[in-house]
């Protein structure tokens, strides 16, 4: 049930956004994360934006997994 | 999000699934996944196949659906009877059973039942029937209650008055205290719910450290986010210094996300709730309060339940605190099937049984 996918805001009219999940345009509801702007990533859960999501986070986690491949060889 | 190469993710993988076997030595770790949603992406990423044989994963009772008491459905039954009516739910609480039926049933017997993908659309629902009572089950953790609690404050905004809720919705923290001091319940590690925590942050779970010292990660749930959460307490467990880590930090900033939580408490107050299985747990529960009390079934609508009848022999209470696997019930996979599920455990798409049925197959069947 706490199933929540990203997606990109498109546009904003008061607290109701146009997202894109996927290729997939809905609209979904800002009342839990009004500070958000447009081209901004967010967390989507049932009709809701729930979380900004962090992209220095996402860069830093896929550098980290990324950073691993080279001590996976050097294991070999 | 994370853009990688299939190279690249085994080359992740492999080094997690290496280290956590390095750390783990001979050690026998028992973690637990707290959430259904783990629970699926784990089955589906096959990393139970992954870890060392020492190294075990039991589901937790993070699912909403699966923790929903008896009572609880035959309430949600007996209003669907209600011809002044209208439920709007979820899809995956249609076919839990409650005493003697589901909502699958009362829908197919004609009861106006309907499933939402948001809360809000029991709001155009409430609309378009101003002559009905439209009910809405709200199900849930932290991650979905703010939700059904904006709804509230949305219906209070546009004066709907033939809207109302059916609050079950639970809360993680205090679930796991009771888990934590139950003496069956070996538990080395914790996969902590990492869209709960987008929600609440990490703060509530400070007390696994200080009073249980029990190694906590909060994940996420792509493949590698779940390996490296496994690494990441193990290492732990290895090093002997229990902590509150958090590897879902892209989403899951350390305070949540604070809007979210005023609105939830704004419109609810913690109260004791019945967990199916495990029983009345203190403050472990979502009630309205008093202010939008107007918004909420039980004190507006009048109902008669019929009286409760727990399935006889169904084990989903110790499956849901990791003291038992799907396996060692004796209906899992005879008279509890996902097609005529005895427990709620088989019923959700991310209960453990229902999971362990559709992804264990060739292992469990011997």
């Amino acid at each position: 049930m706490c199933l929540a996918v990203p997606g990109k805001i498109l546009e904003i009219q008061d607290l109701l956004a146009t997202v894109e999940i996927g290729g997939v345009t809905r609209k979904i509801s800002l009342m839990l994360l009004p500070e958000s702007k447009v081209g901004e990533f967010v967390l989507i859960h049932a009709g809701f934006a729930i979380q900004a999501i962090d992209e220095e986070e996402v860069r830093k986690t896929l550098e980290l997994f990324k950073e691993l491949e080279e001590y996976a060889d050097h294991d070999r | 999000m994370l853009t990688m190469t299939d190279e690249q993710i085994k080359k992740a993988a492999d080094f997690f699934t290496q280290e956590i076997a390095r750390l783990a030595g001979q050690r026998s770790i028992r973690l637990m996944e707290v959430c259904g949603t783990h629970t699926v992406a784990i089955f589906k990423a096959g990393i139970r196949q992954l870890l060392p044989e020492n190294v075990e994963l039991v589901s937790g009772p993070g699912c909403p659906v699966c923790v929903t008491p008896n009572e609880y459905l035959d309430t949600a039954i007996a209003y669907s009877k209600d011809p002044q009516v209208i439920i709007t739910t979820f899809g995956d609480m249609l076919k839990v059973p409650g005493s003697s039926s589901t909502l699958a049933q009362q829908k197919a017997a004609g009861a106006d039942i309907r499933i939402l993908y948001s809360p809000l659309e029991s709001l155009e629902i409430a609309k378009e029937n101003p002559d009905k009572n439209v009910i809405f089950l709200a199900v849930g953790f932290e991650t979905t209650a703010p939700l059904a609690a904006a709804t509230i404050l949305m219906a209070e905004k546009a004066g709907i008055t033939n809207f109302y809720v059916l609050s079950a919705h639970k809360l993680v923290p205090p679930a796991l205290r009771v888990l934590l001091m139950s003496e069956n319940s070996r538990v080395d590690g914790l996969l902590l719910p990492g869209h709960v925590s987008s929600m609440i942050g990490v703060k509530p779970y400070e007390f696994l450290i200080d009073e249980f010292s029990t190694p906590a990660v909060v994940a996420g749930f792509d493949p590698l986010d779940i390996l490296q959460s496994i690494y990441m307490l193990v290492k732990q467990i290895h090093e002997g210094t229990p902590q509150l880590e958090n590897q879902y930090r892209r989403i899951a900033p350390p305070r949540g996300n604070e809007v979210a939580c005023r609105t939830l408490y704004k419109v609810y107050q913690a109260v004791d709730t019945v967990w199916r299985g495990i029983g009345n747990l203190e403050g472990s529960g979502l009630g309205i309060r008093e202010e939008y009390r107007s918004f909420d079934a039980k004190t507006n609508i009048p109902v008669t339940v019929e009286v409760m009848k727990e399935h006889a022999g169904c084990q989903c209470g110790q499956v849901l605190c990791g003291t038992l696997l799907p396996t060692a019930c004796p209906l899992f996979g005879k008279t509890c099937l996902p097609e005529h599920p005895v427990g709620s455990c088989m019923v959700s798409v991310e209960g453990t049984c229902a999971a362990w049925y559709k992804y264990g197959a060739g292992r469990w069947q011997g």
